[in-house]
């Protein structure tokens, strides 16, 4: 093989999966803990850096934002993300209903649901291009204002719950249609040949497909959703943010921010990989062939 | 009429209908008139794609539509099965009007079944679930006894142990036989062929045809839009040769292939013997 100076692919590639596998992985950690270390050496190195250390990562204050202490003034950042947790459950299932609806609506062509179609593409417009926030302040301060029996009266995580519905619900509205878009036209066809009805090809036929197609994006959007819940504190609801907000304003300490931060990314994290392996699963069950 | 049961009595139009079939206009089959078309016109936009289509088709009669590409075949099927809407001309099928508004296309549906070149059976669903739903969701078989009927009838074909596959798992003249089986388990009274083999690679092309030919001495009714003219000679009662959206000449495949009588249908062959293709 040196010989000739051309490297052989195919004996060289077995290498890699043989021995130079485990070759492979102690480069690729080695390289890792290099660039890490780097990074924290570089943090220690700055000149704010023990400054920075104490206000934002200090083990203590991390703890006394994360167990609260309401009789000093700030609340559990633990016990505030469930609020994060509740609102983005409700938010989520909501949104699927709703931008389902909205997509199969502007997707539609029957002559009789023009007003319809035209009512929904203003609000994707809409509320796709109002900052969520505009949109936070819109309900939980205009919808008490107008003094109606029922929707007038709700808390502030409800108003926060109601905005991010309004707002994602266009978003994923656009996600479910382009998958609706991505199933092949013949498949309506070969749908619609066997006489099922419209309707019922959109729901085993073309649904079907079109959200496995989407199911990536999909999650992305509810990634951000879960972040976004964090919003919902300028209402006034004590979720997560606000409540690490409760405890700077109180101790002139920002751990509890980087308390939430961390609560969130162990939400999201676990979604993603989630995500992930939903994708793997159904692809090895349609190439395996198994059955149902 | 024959053909007409109870439930082709609810696909709309008047059976009265019926006596405008019949007629000498069946040249092949001579039985009861399954399919009538008369002056079919239909246009995408500015391209005039069919211009002015009869014809007749007798129960347990098979045609073959040969002819360019472009020529209206697979058009002309589209519009029998009502997956076009035609700008003129009326559809019968077993003597009631299909074609206009008025009709309901889900019930029309259910009695054509159509097959096209790119398979197109449902990559989410399982053989057995591809040939299971239409006959649950349209006809109401329950789920046990849609089952069995696509039990039997794959293993008339020979896919029983393809049962649990899913479609991106089979060859593709497993699919396209799978996709056959699809559209019989809705047990249609006419089945659309629409270039059936356009899409296999050559050494799966027997098996399909061996599929069709099989349904054929079972006395399906048949249209087919073929490029296999060794295939249209073995199989047809009777040959259509259309170019530029019209039926220029059609008569049993013997007579038509061998002595053709319009020019265009002599150049058409000529064409295809000098690619080699017959």
């Amino acid at each position: 093989m040196e010989a000739s100076g051309l490297p052989d692919f195919s004996d060289r590639r077995s290498r890699m999966l043989g021995v130079g596998g485990r070759r492979g992985l102690a480069l690729s950690t080695a390289s890792t803990v290099i660039v890490l270390a780097a990074l924290v050496a570089l943090f220690l190195a700055a000149p704010g850096s023990a400054a920075v250390r104490h206000t934002f990562f200090n083990p203590t204050d991390m703890w006394r934002a994360f167990v609260g202490n309401p009789r000093q003034g700030y609340y559990s950042v633990g016990e505030a993300l469930w609020l994060n947790i509740r609102m983005f459950l409700i938010a989520e299932v909501l949104i699927l209903i709703l931008a389902l609806v909205v997509a199969v609506i502007r997707q539609s062509t029957g002559p009789v649901l023009l007003p319809l179609r035209i009512v929904s593409t203003i609000y994707v417009d809409v509320c796709r291009g109002v900052p969520l926030i505009l949109l936070i302040f819109a309900i939980g301060f205009g919808a008490p204002a107008l003094e109606l029996r029922v929707i007038s009266y709700q808390s502030a995580a409800v108003y926060g719950v109601a905005a991010l519905v309004i707002s994602y619900s266009a978003y994923v509205s656009e996600v479910y249609r382009a998958g609706l878009n991505s199933v092949h036209r013949s498949q309506v066809a070969a749908a619609r040949s066997l006489g099922l009805s419209e309707w019922t090809s959109l729901r085993h036929v073309i649904l079907p497909q079109a959200i496995r197609n989407i199911i990536p994006p999909l999650l992305n959007d509810f990634i951000s959703l879960q972040k976004d819940t964090a919003l919902v504190g300028v209402l006034g609801s004590i979720e997560a943010n606000k409540a690490a907000e409760l405890f700077s304003d109180t101790t002139f300490n920002y751990s509890s921010y980087v308390v939430a931060a961390i609560l969130f990314l162990l939400l999201t994290i676990p979604l993603a990989r989630f995500t992930d392996h939903l994708i793997a699963r159904d692809r090895a069950r349609r190439l395996a062939g198994a059955v149902q | 009429m024959p053909g007409a049961d109870a439930s082709g009595a609810a696909v709309g139009g008047s059976a009265a209908g019926g006596s405008a079939g019949g007629g000498g206009r069946g040249l092949g089959g001579g039985g009861a008139e399954a399919l009538r078309i008369e002056g079919l016109w239909k246009a995408f936009g500015a391209n005039q794609v069919l211009r002015g289509i009869d014809l007749s088709v007798a129960a347990h009669e098979v045609i073959c539509l040969i002819g360019a590409s472009g020529s209206g075949k697979s058009t002309l099927l589209r519009c029998v099965n009502l997956l076009e809407g035609i700008e003129a001309g009326t559809i019968w099928l077993d003597g009631q009007v299909i074609s206009g508004p008025g009709v309901n296309q889900n019930l029309v549906r259910r009695h054509i079944g159509i097959v096209f070149q790119s398979f197109n059976l449902f990559p989410h669903m399982t053989v057995e679930r591809n040939v299971t739903l239409a006959p649950t969701k349209v006809l109401g078989l329950s789920r046990a006894e849609a089952a069995e009927q696509a039990r039997v009838l794959l293993d008339r074909f020979g896919l029983a142990e393809k049962r649990s596959d899913y479609p991106d798992r089979l060859s593709g003249g497993q699919q396209q036989r799978v996709a056959i089986v699809r559209a019989l388990a809705m047990r249609p009274r006419l089945m659309l062929l629409d270039e059936v083999t356009s899409a296999l690679d050559p050494e799966l092309v027997a098996e399909v045809l061996d599929v069709i030919r099989e349904l054929a001495s079972g006395g399906m009714t048949m249209l087919i839009a073929t490029h296999e003219m060794g295939f249209a000679r073995d199989i047809a009662s009777r040959v259509c040769f259309l170019e530029d959206g019209q039926i220029v000449e059609q008569a049993p495949p013997a007579r038509l292939f061998s002595e053709p009588s319009d020019e265009r249908t002599r150049r058409f062959l000529r064409r295809i013997v000098d690619a080699g293709r017959m």
